[in-house]
Formats: C-alpha cells, structure tokens, sequence
C-alpha cells in the first residue's frame, strides 16, 4: 500500500480511526444498530480509557495499582457536579473531572509509592475503598443512592474524541524520554535511579496521567449512564480493568486496548446469563494464565510499522521471568 | 584546604549495618584525570564504599565531597546530576528494553523538554529527541554496538553487556567514573581490549575513574594508584609497584606467615 507508506503510521493510524467513527456514526444515525449495541460501543471506549491509562501504571512503570476505580469514581463525581450545578460545558466539566482525579493520584502517590510490589497493591486497594466510603458518607453527592440525573452528554463523538486523545497522548508519553524514565523503572530500578532517573517524581507521574484519564473515563461513563452511586466504583471495578490489561498483554498499549474490547464484548454477551457469566469469566482466565500467561498479545505491539522500513519496539514485559 | 584539582574527596567515612562495621574512618582522595584502583581481599568494603559515594547508603560518619561539593547522603540521582555515574557488579540493564534505549535513559537528564511536549510531540520533544538519538548513535559506535542497537539489553553477549553498561555511564556524561569488576567473567583477552578501552574512554572523555577490581594484571596495568581496603578499613595507598611489595597488603590477601 505505497499510499499509506507515504503516509506515515500516526497519520494512517488517525486516518483508519476517523474510518471507524465515520462507520459507527452511520450506523447509529441510521438506527441501524440498536441500544445494546450502541451501549457496549460506549462501553468499549470507556474501557479502553481505562486499560490504557492502568497499562501506564502497572504494565510500564510496573506499580501494581488496584485503585483504578477510585480515581475512576472521583472523575465521574466531580464531573457530574461540574454540570449538575454549576452548568459547565461538558469537556470542561470533563477536563475537571480528569484534574481532580490526577490531584488525588497525586495525594494517593506520593505517600504509598515508596512500598512495592504487592504492599503497592494492598495500599492502593485500601486508597481506593477510602474514596469509595467518603462518597457512601457524602450528603451533597447522594450518600449511597450516588447522584442521578446527570444529563446525558456521552455523545458517540466525544466519547470517540477522548478516546483517541487519551491513547495517542498516553502512546506518546510512552515513547518519549519521560516514558522511556519510566520503562526503565520497572526494568531496574537501582539502575534508572544511579542513571539519574528521579524514580519517586516519575512514579507519582505515572500515577497521575494514569488518574487523570481514569477520571476522564469516569465523567464519560457518568454523563452516558445517568446514575452513578458508590457501589459501581467498588473493588470490583478496580479488578475488571486490571483484568483487562492483563488479558490483553501487561505493558502493550495495543494489548490494553484488545483486552478492553474482548471483555466488553464478552461481558455483553454473557448478560443474558448471570449464573453463568462469572464462571465463564473466571475458566477463560485460569485458561489464559496455563496457556498464554503473557496476555493475548504478549510481548508484541500491534504497530503499523509494516508501513515503515523496520522500526517499532514493544515496550512489554509479559517475557520478564519476576 | 583541598586544592581545586581535588575531583572526590572522602574523609573518614564509615558504615556500619547494625552492629557490623563495614567500612571505618576511610578516607581516599582522587585528583582531576587520575585513574585510581580500589582492591581488597572479599568482604572488605569495596562495593560499600561505592555505594557510599553514589548514594545507595548515607554514610554514618564522615564526609563526601565531589567537586567541592557535600554529596553524603544524597540521593544515587542527585549524585549522577552532580557528575558521578557508575556501572555495577552484577550487571544491571535495563533487559527488556533495546540496547539504543539504554543508553537513552541516561540522556534523559540532559536533554529538555516538558512532559506535556511529549503528550503533542511539540517542536521540544522532536528538538530532544533527535539530539538524544545522534549522541546516542555516537556512542554506540564507540563500543562496538552499532549493529546491536536494537536488540534487548538482555539477549547481548556477556562482555558486550558490560561494555553496553560502561557506555551508559559514559551517556550521563560524569566526570567521575565509577566502574565495579568491570572485567569480572571477562576471558584474558577481553580483559585487555577492556584495559584498552579504559584508558581511551578517560582521555577521550576526560575522565577520572575509580576501578574495584580483582583481576591484579588489570589494575597493575593501568591505575595510577591503588587504594587497598581490609575488612573495612584502608591498609595501604601507592603505586602499583609500592602496593605489589607491600607487606600488609600481602598478608591481607594470602594471610599472615606462620
């Protein structure tokens, strides 16, 4: 294809992304597709946001976080607020969200970043209970009946816009020195730090791009669904996402996203059978981890670089033997 | 009163762990251009002493100076800021990346540019990013690591990994290099391609280097001076011939005369 050759990967890669909005744009002014479909479409973004944003913490600076789905919950309140009562156009109210969100990360970071592995994981879980419990406890916010009423701004299109945003930011920040300072802290960190890599500021960095789109995703997923009350932003939630990342390829941005879609799409259509969806979901897993404990795309970044002469890395980790 | 030519100063410095001394009341001195051995039997605070000086540890007592500057109990990156970098003992690379962005990450404190132009790839990143990738090419060539460039750091050869560490250093552009065992698990050859390059690498990047090291043919071969540690403390200090006939250097390394 000398046309797209020509064209470079990041254009080809915006060209085919605007290809598949213009599609699903048609379908759904043309009803051809109905709710469910329209709504596991949404989902598929937010939970892309989501995977993206989590693969930056957990797959590239390699912190295992569990407290996705608070800074998920702090965007989608704080967002919510922004245009229940204060009338903020929705992409700011967003951007708000996003920017509460990060400043918690923030808040969350700089004290537990300094613990490991799984006292990580344990007190990133416990962060994200914390948040959960004050919005339970918030009067202002609904206590536990949450906020509903919020209007229903999720478009196809701004859901599409901050989709592609977020991954192409987050992409970018990958193959930039600042993401490279943080591949480097997950490979050796020893190393990066007597390399002059300040290890604990890009932590907290890592940590905070990461809740800044969580909480994006969040305001998007608030402003489509209505309602959102503190038990949707539970350990649960944390767990599916990271999930996801893992099934997709722990470190891949494309493996992040292939994880999104494979478990939306599975999670739609197991629901007409609840008994069954957590078992099924569980035995695909337990399958996963004997056969490709790598995640489904492994080592590998889906890259366009055929259209170029030979470059791409993937950034990965599923070889690492830790 | 330390005269300006002094490059790293340590004056008394000591360790412990616990109740354990590792290192007591040492003190070295390294002149601007020296090439200076650090040996001693195994267990005699070689490696504590470098990470002393690179701030792994904070020493207990004593004092550090690089440059005129207090650097004990500074943080290991504050110390590669300030001019100091090292290579290790058991090689530490960062395995899963290419051999190219190894040494990338330690241009990472050079090269400026903000991390929002790295979100849009403004003219900063783009501007930073090729200066990166031109030293870094340079510096490839230089080791003998050009056609390497993008494997992973892990799959190397074993001497290419530690020429791929010693590169790294060098891209953070220290003025005092610290190099630990660099020739251990070398083949005599590689060891004295590796003594080559080590002298080539301090006139070619001005360097002062201090060099652990247990293979004596190497440090004989190129160390201005030795400085040899035993079970924490300094023994003895000379040239390598001085130190070579040395009584209690002899002692500390095949025990004393019945």
């Amino acid at each position: 294809m000398p046309i797209l050759r020509k064209l470079g990967t990041f254009w080809t890669f915006l060209a085919s992304s605007f290809v598949i909005y213009g599609v699903i744009q048609l379908l759904i002014s043309t009803n051809a597709i109905g709710d469910v479909a329209k709504t596991t479409i949404i989902m598929i973004g937010i939970n892309i946001i989501l995977t993206v944003s989590l693969n930056l913490i957990n797959g590239i600076t390699g912190q295992f976080s569990l407290g996705h789905a608070g800074f998920m919950s702090v965007g989608a309140y704080v967002s919510a607020i922004m245009t229940l009562d204060f009338n903020v156009p929705f992409p700011l109210a967003l951007l708000i969200g996003g920017t509460a969100a990060a400043a918690s990360g923030a808040i969350i970071g700089i004290p537990t970043l300094r613990l490991k592995g799984d006292y990580l994981a344990i007190a990133t879980l416990g962060f994200g209970e914390i948040i959960r419990i004050i919005f339970l406890n918030t009067e202002y916010v609904g206590g536990a009946a949450g906020l509903s009423g919020i209007p229903n701004k999720t478009t196809w299109l701004w859901l599409f816009l901050f989709t592609l945003l977020s991954v192409i930011m987050i992409q970018n920040f990958i193959r930039s020195k600042h993401g490279r300072a943080c591949i480097a802290i997950r490979e050796n960190e020893i190393a990066a730090e007597a390399m002059g890599i300040n290890t604990t500021t890009y932590k907290v960095i890592a940590f905070m791009i990461g809740a800044f789109f969580a909480g994006i995703a969040g305001g998007l997923s608030a402003h489509f669904f209505y309602v959102i009350s503190p038990s949707s932003f539970g350990f649960m939630k944390s767990f599916e996402i990271l999930l996801m990342v893992v099934l997709g390829g722990l470190g891949s941005t494309s493996g992040a996203i292939l994880g999104a879609i494979v478990i939306t799409l599975l999670f739609t259509a197991l629901a007409e059978m609840p008994e069954l969806r957590m078992i099924i979901y569980s035995a695909s897993l337990v399958l996963m981890m004997i056969f490709r404990p790598g995640g489904l795309l492994g080592t590998k970044e889906v890259t366009l670089s055929f259209l170029k002469k030979k470059e791409g890395n993937p950034h990965d980790i599923a070889s690492r033997s830790a | 009163m330390i005269s300006p030519a002094v490059l790293l100063n340590v004056k008394e410095a000591s360790r412990q762990f616990g109740g354990i001394r590792a290192l007591t009341d040492v003190s070295i001195q390294l002149r601007t251009g020296e090439l200076i051995g650090l040996i001693g039997p195994n267990g005699a605070g070689k490696t504590t002493l470098f990470n002393l000086l690179t701030g792994v540890y904070e020493p207990s007592r004593g004092e550090i100076t690089l440059n005129g500057q207090s650097i004990g109990g500074k943080k290991p990156y504050q110390i590669c800021h300030k001019g100091a970098a090292r290579t290790f003992q058991n090689i530490r690379l960062f395995g899963e990346m290419t051999v190219a962005e190894n040494i990338k990450i330690a241009y990472t404190q050079h090269a400026k540019y903000s991390i929002w132009s790295s979100f849009f790839r403004l003219p900063g990143y783009l501007r930073g990013e090729k200066e990166i990738e031109e030293k870094t090419d340079e510096l490839l060539a230089i080791f003998r690591l050009s056609e390497h460039k993008d494997e992973k750091a892990k799959n190397l050869s074993y001497g290419a990994q530690r020429r791929l560490e010693i590169a790294r250093a060098l891209a953070a552009r220290p003025k005092l290099l610290l190099l630990d065992e660099p020739a251990a698990g070398m083949n005599p050859n590689e060891t004295r391609e590796l003594m080559n390059l080590i002298r080539w690498i301090r006139e070619e990047f001005d360097l002062t280097i201090l060099l652990i090291e247990h293979d004596m043919s190497l440090v004989m071969g190129v160390c201005d001076r030795i400085y040899v540690l035993d079970q924490g403390k300094l023994i003895a200090e000379g040239t390598p011939d001085r130190i070579r006939n040395n009584r209690a250097v002899i002692e500390a390394y095949l025990g004393q005369e019945a």
